[in-house]
């Protein structure tokens, strides 16, 4: 790893996958008991490095929360949500976090992913879902860098990915 | 590369991040249809050299299916649209015919050649 790019696995972050009906105002109404925030809109993360929630997709959100407030949370959905369609699940174990910052944590991205990562293009508070080399991944930029989460199960590929990314990524950053 | 805008998610996605669904619109023939127009459903496909409605998913972003319009010979995309709908919207099949008057597509884009 350079000091112009670092990775860092996160350990224990809390997620939760929230699906259902974003316009509904019982659905605004627990994300905003939960993380104190807004619904976001299409690709966009409200939040900070710790927590906050991201637009996955038009009927999915992901809400990041300390993972000890996990089950918490989930019980609170369920009680507003309740007699609802919806879903809300526990996903903080089944993906892997990390964390990439420094000035060259968008070359970092920008070689394994095929996403435009110009600051003109990819700035704080986007969100996205994309490929990383072989497999699915998504990251969101805050105040600190970068967070990317995917599949635990693939969580040790994507470290190694990254890290030897960041190895690689030495010298001018080329997104600057 | 082809590059399409997933009409959910606002995405620029490239083909790496898609998967490629094969031929849009296909009307279902099922119990009860004669064996001639079963077999059409089930094997006949579409090839054309030029623009082909076709299904996309975003299977490595917001994981929705959709419907794009592209020509298979200079792969020039000229739209995609939402998957609920029977039919390419107007405004698309008036953009493909404007570059290629001649175009027809089943039973949509007006008269063959």
């Amino acid at each position: 790893m350079s000091e112009m790019a670092q990775v860092m696995r996160v350990n224990a972050r809390g997620m939760i996958t929230l699906r259902g009906d974003l316009m509904s105002t019982l659905m605004k109404k627990s994300i905003k008991t939960v993380t104190g925030l807004g619904m976001p809109t299409s690709g966009q993360f409200l939040g900070n490095g710790t927590s906050g929630v991201a637009w996955m997709s038009p009927d999915e959100l992901l809400l990041v929360v300390p993972y000890a407030d996990v089950a918490k949370f989930v019980s609170q959905i369920d009680s507003t949500m309740k007699d609802q369609h919806y879903l809300a699940a526990d996903v903080s174990d089944a993906r892997a976090v990390f964390s990439v910052s420094g000035t060259n944590a968008r070359d970092v991205l920008a070689r394994v992913c095929p996403v435009d990562l110009h600051p003109g293009s990819f700035c704080i508070g986007q969100f996205r879902r994309t490929r990383m080399a072989q497999v699915a991944a998504a990251f969101w930029m805050h105040d600190t860098g970068f967070d990317v989460v995917c599949f635990q199960s693939v969580g040790d590929y994507v470290q190694d990915l990254l890290t030897q990314a960041a190895e690689n990524a030495v010298g001018a950053a080329f997104y600057t | 590369m082809l590059i399409f805008e997933c009409p959910y998610c606002g995405v620029y996605a490239d083909e790496t991040e898609l998967q490629a669904g094969g031929e849009a619109h296909l009307k279902r023939f099922g119990p009860g249809s004669d064996d001639e127009s079963f077999e059409g459903y089930l094997f006949m496909r579409k090839n054309p050299k030029g623009v082909h409605l076709e299904r996309w998913r975003h299977s490595f972003g917001c994981g929705k299916w959709f419907h794009a319009a592209r020509c298979t010979m200079t792969l020039e995309v000229f739209g995609t649209y939402s998957a609920q709908t029977l039919e390419p919207p107007k405004a698309l099949v008036e953009k493909i015919k404007a570059k290629r008057p001649k175009w027809s597509w089943r039973e949509f884009g007006g008269a063959a050649t």
